[in-house]
């Protein structure tokens, strides 16, 4: 029989902001334990919540991002349960259809014929929780830092459109990459800032009904997110072929062994008694602010994917090296793009020396001395044929460590490529007038040495002759 | 005369005067407290080191030419409000030991106005209970009759203020717990408008009812102590900046005022003699061109089953962090859910205990629409009721509790007895109307109170009739301990 795999994601990603969800102390990532905590955060007695705007400003943008309603007053809620990393007994979330800021909305993801929809049921604020740490002598600790950090969840819909690993993954890919273009998470996986966990079941071809499904958890990379979802497919498949039961539960993935562990059973939903939080207001939004904030939206990844793609006539690929973790680089090419210009020597410029370049400085592209324009000047150069790839490289060293325009480097040093077909057949004629020998090897069949002579040309003109010209006239004047 | 009996403007004038000093008010004070609180047990924790310091500070202010309204005056705090440095119990074996590192922003506002803080007063655990005899610690005595409760759960703070042991006190009101304590010891008390004042520092029993509220010996004094505390929070985003004017507030106007008197809390739920004293209070009133009328309010049938959802369900999430992890008592257990248990089960008392369980229950999945989701729209139509009658009246008048004070124990069998104690009260926090109580005589030689209840933030009108209403009803004097 064959299977149809389905794959539902929750994702967690800590907003970007100055503060804490619902105190003033900083958001920030490590450090000594327990020093960012206050009276709120560590939910001390009698302290209360207040909003972080910022916080909320990046869920509305996400979710207009996401092709999300908005919840025109959304209220928190408490969602209560006993843990020693959750300072008040509860966690505030957000709670229902329609109430988190965000719901019913959409992302399109990359396909082999274009893109994909995968259906967002709902993007929603909380907090984070604290550490569990483990200490000496079998004892536990609690490091507070990361508690009231601002958490934004981002669920698909029910019933799933993912139904493969790739698809999980580029599902995954393009979420993240959106994050971090709207600024609001940093989307770092290794330090927990993006955590996910997607949820499988595997159901015969054809039938209306999904299968039993297993949550996974300690996917540390969107490998581990596409390797463990085939894992556990394949798995059940194998459990429903040999007559064994599925069980709905939480299973774990072992990155070392690369299988899925077994983490505990879920044999009812727990009560979480979610009501809304009296401590805190409800989020009233109006149409202005909704309509300013998504006015204000950048480029998103996807949408710039499809523009260089379809009117810029990238590759996929090149496309792919323009839209990174680091919105700035589409936008310096964006922005060599729009000074004219080849788009496709441009992106083969930034990804190639530029970028080599800029890592072994460990500069953003915005700080070092090439700007757009640079590069634009360059591709220009090579463009009309003034200068030649070889010349390129170094003129381009040269402008990196010294801020000088390309054209300017061209001029003050002369390097302008030899692009005169009488003054090159002089210099072929020379050269075969010096090097007889040769000549005479090369009619008598030896064609291959015409590569010595060609570069006797290159070194009278001290290479700046161009090179398909050079070939070309050489060609002429040995075959007269 | 002796200090403890003046007036907060009479303190005042007097320091300014210089006819005595911070320090020897505070001193004062403290004299009385060691006299009477033996028999009271209206205080949980004392520290005359830090009140003598706090009064010389004070007084240093006043000798460098500060007025501020508040300096000097010695005030007492409900063991609910958090004091940095300064113990707070709210009268649970839970938090017996807790010394908070922050300070409440009620006690940070009467702090930088000069107040002295004699101590911190006994409540119901975690304020509730409507006789202080939850208090995991000790009972509290009523000053009129020792072997009665002074009501609850501000119970510390309405006796105090009554054996003069302090001129103002602050309690906590979620159903009544300052209304009905202050009715029961023939003082002043009165809850402000829900969002008036900020609840940050305030140990929450249930969110969307609490409000700190003073209590004083005259209507005047309560304005003080009102005044010096409210106003909009950062710290709290319930409150709220709204108008409110003093001089409105300090004007008695009673005439051409009209008064609505719910049938529902002049029933037979209310006891006769507390009738009858409210009914002589309102003929006074008439008698001073108050226009006093009937209506009905049938939705206050349902105040006390309304509030015994919302309260405990609100309760039952605001408690789950005395988990023994942090703060407060820890009993140690095999692992992390056991420590709590058994901290939680060690720590909370029965009757704490019960409404956890309460309200954990109502918000359950497959309860919560019959409970908690009904309690809530039967809190809105009260609020409505109520808003209704606003429209044509000043404001709504009644008893304050339905009986006067009872003797200790006397109800401890009869938990729903003690549950009614608030009923005239919960209308108030259930549409977070302001409503203050205010002793109208004596039944049996214990106070009984009236109680007026205001539309929101409308506090100044609710003081304006106050104090006219307090000038024609009868003095009722000072209980034999004072
Ligand atoms: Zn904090």
């Amino acid at each position: 029989m064959r299977y149809v795999t389905s794959v539902g994601m929750e994702v967690h990603a800590e907003l970007l902001t100055k503060t804490k969800m619902f105190c003033r102390c900083p958001n920030a990532f490590g450090g000594e334990v327990n020093t960012r905590v206050c009276p709120v955060c560590l939910g001390l007695p009698g302290s209360l919540p207040v909003i972080n705007r910022q916080a909320v400003e990046h869920v509305v943008r996400t979710a207009l991002a996401l092709n999300c309603q908005i919840a025109m007053w959304s209220v928190f809620h408490r969602k209560n349960y006993f843990y020693p990393d959750l300072p008040k007994g509860y966690q505030i979330s957000q709670y229902g259809e329609t109430n988190p800021i965000g719901y019913h909305g959409w992302i399109e993801i990359p396909s082999e014929d274009g893109e994909n929809k995968v259906s967002i049921q709902r993007v929603h604020l909380e907090e984070d929780t604290g550490k569990l740490m483990h200490l000496p002598g079998g004892k536990a600790g609690v490091d507070f830092n990361r508690a009231g950090v601002p958490l934004m969840e981002i669920v698909t819909a029910f019933p799933p459109d993912i139904h493969t690993p790739d698809e999980a993954r580029e599902y995954l890919h393009y979420l993240r990459l959106t994050l971090i273009h709207l600024g609001a998470s940093d989307g770092k996986m290794e330090q927990g800032s993006f955590r996910c966990e997607p949820n499988i079941s595997v159901a015969p071809e054809g039938s209306d009904k999904l299968g039993t499904k297993t949550e996974l958890k300690n996917l540390g990379s969107f490998k581990a997110v596409s390797i463990g979802i085939q894992h556990e497919a394949e798995r059940m498949i194998s459990t429903i072929d040999n007559g064994g039961e599925l069980h709905q539960e939480t299973r774990g993935w072992d990155e070392g062994r690369q299988i899925s562990y077994p983490m505990r059973k879920k044999e009812r939903e727990h009560d979480y008694r979610y009501f809304p939080d009296p401590d805190l207001p409800p989020m009233v939004f109006d149409e202005e602010y909704i309509e300013g904030l998504r006015a204000a939206l950048p480029e998103l990844p996807l949408q710039r994917r499809k523009r260089y793609i379809r009117q810029l006539g990238l590759s996929a690929y090149d496309a792919s090296l323009l839209i990174t973790d680091d919105p700035g680089w589409a936008e310096y090419f964006d922005e060599a793009v729009s000074l004219g210009g080849s788009p496709k020597l441009i992106c083969n410029w930034m990804n190639g020396d530029f970028l080599a370049m800029l890592n072994e400085e460990g500069l953003p592209a915005r700080e070092s001395s090439v700007s757009p324009a640079h590069i634009v000047d360059l591709v220009a150069l090579l463009e009309s044929n003034r200068i030649n790839g070889k010349q390129a490289k170094e003129i381009f060293e040269q402008s990196f460590k010294t801020g000088e325009k390309p054209s300017d480097i061209v001029k003050r040093e002369g390097l302008e490529q030899l692009t005169d077909e009488s003054e090159i057949r002089k210099a072929v004629k020379e050269a075969m007038n010096q090097n007889p020998d040769a000549v005479q090897k090369y009619k008598e069949g030896k064609t291959n040495i015409q590569g010595f002579l060609i570069g006797q040309v290159m070194k009278k003109t001290q290479g700046k002759a161009n090179p398909e010209i050079v070939s070309r006239v050489m060609t002429e004047e040995l075959e007269r | 005369m002796s200090l403890v009996s003046l007036s907060v403007s009479e303190m005042r004038s007097g320091l300014l005067n210089r006819e005595f000093s911070a320090v020897e008010l505070a001193q004062a004070h403290l004299d009385r407290l060691s006299e009477l609180d033996p028999s009271v047990k209206a205080f949980v924790t004392v520290d005359p080191e830090t009140t003598l310091a706090q009064a010389k500070h004070a007084q240093a202010r006043i000798d460098s030419g500060d007025a501020t309204p508040m300096l000097g005056i010695p005030i007492a705090l409900k063991d609910n409000m958090v004091t940095k440095g300064m113990r707070t119990t709210c009268s649970s074996k839970i938090l017996e030991n807790y010394v908070p590192q922050y300070q409440g922003t009620a006690a940070s506002k009467l702090e930088s106005l000069g107040a002295v803080f004699l101590g911190k007063t006994n409540l119901d655990e975690f304020a509730m209970g409507t006789s202080t005899e939850y208090s995991a610690f000790f009972a509290t005595r009523n000053p009129w009759n020792l072997e009665c409760v002074p009501g609850g759960s501000s119970g510390g703070s309405a006796a105090a203020v009554a054996s003069q042991m302090a001129p103002i006190s602050f309690g906590s009101d979620t159903g009544g717990s300052v209304r009905q304590p202050a009715s029961l010891c023939g003082v002043v008390g009165f809850k402000p408008t829900y969002g008036r004042v900020s609840r940050y520092g305030l140990i929450a029993f249930a969110s969307s009812l609490d409000q700190i509220g003073p209590f004083a010996r005259c209507v005047s004094d309560a304005i003080d102590a009102f005044e010096s505390v409210m106003g909009r929070d950062a710290m709290d985003s319930t409150t709220i900046e709204a108008s409110y004017d003093a001089s409105v507030a300090r004007t008695p106007a009673l005439n051409g005022k009209r008064l609505a008197m719910p049938r529902e809390l002049f029933s037979d739920d209310i006891s006769p003699d507390v009738r009858a004293v409210v009914r002589d209070a309102l003929d006074a009133m008439s008698n001073s061109g108050a226009i006093i009328e009937e209506v009905s309010l049938p939705i206050i049938e349902h105040g006390v089953s309304t509030y015994y959802i919302i309260a405990p369900a609100e309760a039952s999430s605001n408690l789950a962090r005395f988990d023994g992890v942090r703060y407060g008592l820890r009993v140690d257990g095999a692992n992390s859910i056991d420590m709590m248990t058994n901290t939680r089960s060690a720590g909370f008392g029965k009757e704490v205990q019960e409404r956890i369980i309460i309200g954990t229950y109502v918000l359950s999945s497959g309860y919560y629409d019959a409970f908690y989701a009904k309690a809530c729209q039967a809190r809105t139509l009260m609020k409505r009721q109520f808003e209704e009658v606003f429209t044509k009246y000043d404001a709504v008048i009644c008893p304050t509790s339905p009986t006067t004070a009872f003797r200790l124990g006397e109800k401890l069998d009869d938990p729903m007895a003690l549950k009614l104690a608030d009923f005239c009260t919960i209308p108030a926090n259930m549409g977070g109307f302001p409503a203050l109580s205010l002793p109208c005589g004596l039944a049996n030689g214990l106070p009984v109170g009236l109680q007026l209840i205001a539309k929101s933030f409308d506090e100044e009108h609710l003081f304006s009739i106050a104090l006219a209403t307090e000038e024609v009803l009868p003095k009722i004097g000072m209980p034999a301990i004072a």
